[in-house]
């Protein structure tokens, strides 16, 4: 298996923002274009650093919501007592100048040679790295049957929905609406649970390959529905942000 | 200089917070996979590569001597938490009963993870084997039962759902340093990736 083991050190880069896109009302995605990028692989972060004018710094994580082979972008979700988010999708506009240091992280990636099928499990912004995983997809023109299962409390939250909303061969969407749906909705009301994930997970006997992100209680019960359904551990990888217990 | 961007939040002792970090009063939760789930009849916990291994089950281990002890975690995502209240084995006891030369451990969980670091680093009452967070038994996500704690390096160091220790003669990476996490990862010189 491929490893994106770092050799040297890993140094932070100057990223002037490029093209801002709003999402939805609280989720932006920024291009941040660096001279030097190195480039990234599908399910990869990178790091964060903003400096403010008295020489304060906050670093951030953030998934990486591009292809490999596209320029560098990440896909924010605001997080109304947060520091970097709220600056991120509020405030940030092109020509901004933060800095970036990555690619991080080898594990939660996704490369054709894994094969599939692919079974993509997202709540919230947990679609992020999984998007970069559907784009590389097509474009590398790769046929890998996909299932995105999409977890949002209301289909305004729902983040790159024009993308999404684009047929594309091999790639099923499923949404789950938690918290409130539009007059005349079909598809799943409720939270993800292991009724839920019988009906649209890959039978195991397929040896479908999982990703989940998103946070805690959703990829909590997910891997461990999956793993219920027969999915062996190692075949899913798991992104969890956000705390436990409510 | 990022135009616009002002400290949110308040300032933080930078005596308790290492450089780049942030101070968050939750307890998120990071793993690769599923949260495994092992019967305590069926748990052990087993040092090998010294003389002779040497394996705990869950009532042997248990009745070993714990401590209770409060201490700062900093998780290489960036998160730091404060005064967090453990219960556990030291690291002490447990590889006290075991003769060894070996300078290096790599200690292997359910689930597969690995981590590395030195034995020095796991004795002089600076590591523990932990299974109650908060005065309650260790929950699943958080590692439960018993996780790897070792505050004074990057919270990925303390393993979650740890089953032993191997000792080595070399220092081999784990998952995450296999994947270009430092092998160290000292959050007071942030080496949270190789070459810190």
């Amino acid at each position: 298996m491929a490893r994106t083991a770092v050799r040297g050190r890993l140094s932070w880069q100057t990223a002037t923002v490029g093209a801002v896109v709003d999402q939805t009302p609280t989720a932006r995605t920024l291009r941040l274009d660096v001279a030097d990028w190195p480039g990234h692989r599908a399910g990869q972060h990178v790091d964060i650093r903003l400096t403010a004018e008295d020489g304060y710094q906050a670093e951030r994580a953030y998934s990486i919501a591009s292809a490999p082979g596209e320029p560098l972008a990440i896909t924010v979700e605001r997080l109304d007592d947060g520091e970097v988010s709220p600056y991120l999708t509020q405030e940030a506009r092109a020509g901004d100048l933060c800095e970036v240091r990555g690619p991080i992280g080898g594990y939660f990636v996704w490369e054709p040679a894994f094969g599939g099928p692919l079974l993509l499990a997202a709540g919230g912004s947990g679609i992020v790295p999984l998007r970069a995983i559907l784009r590389y997809r097509d474009l590398i023109g790769s046929s890998v049957p996909v299932r995105l299962l999409y977890s949002v409390r209301r289909l305004e939250d729902v983040i790159y929905r024009d993308e999404l909303s684009v047929h594309v061969e091999g790639v099923e969407v499923i949404y789950a609406l938690t918290r409130s749906q539009p007059a005349g909705w079909t598809g799943y009301a409720r939270r993800v649970d292991e009724a839920l994930l019988a009906e649209v997970a890959w039978p195991a006997a397929d040896k479908p390959l999982a990703y989940v992100c998103g946070p805690t209680s959703f990829v909590e019960a997910v891997a461990t529905g999956l793993v219920g359904l027969g999915y062996p551990p190692v075949r899913v990888r798991t992104e969890r942000f956000g705390a436990t217990g409510q | 200089m990022t135009r616009g961007f002002h400290r949110k939040r308040q300032e933080v002792d930078p005596s308790r917070v290492p450089p780049g970090q942030y101070v968050t009063g939750d307890f998120p939760v990071l793993a690769t996979g599923p949260t495994p789930r092992t019967a305590l009849p069926r748990w052990t916990f087993s040092i090998t590569g010294g003389q002779q291994p040497k394996s705990w089950t869950w009532e042997e281990f248990r009745a070993l001597p714990a401590e209770t002890l409060t201490t700062d975690i900093h998780c290489v995502t960036r998160w730091s938490k404060l005064d967090t209240k453990w219960r556990g084995v030291s690291l002490d006891v447990l590889l006290g009963a075991v003769e060894y030369d070996a300078k290096y451990v790599l200690a292997f969980c359910d689930g597969g993870y690995t981590t590395n670091m030195p034995v020095a680093d796991l004795t002089g009452g600076r590591a523990w084997v932990a299974f109650d967070y908060g005065d309650r038994p260790l929950a699943p996500e958080h590692g439960g039962p018993a996780r790897l704690l070792v505050p004074h390096l990057y919270f990925w160091k303390s393993a979650k759902w740890v089953r032993g220790l191997r000792l080595r003669d070399t220092d081999e990476p784990g998952f995450w340093e296999n994947y270009g996490y430092h092998m160290y990862g000292d959050p007071w010189r942030e080496q949270r990736y190789a070459g810190d």
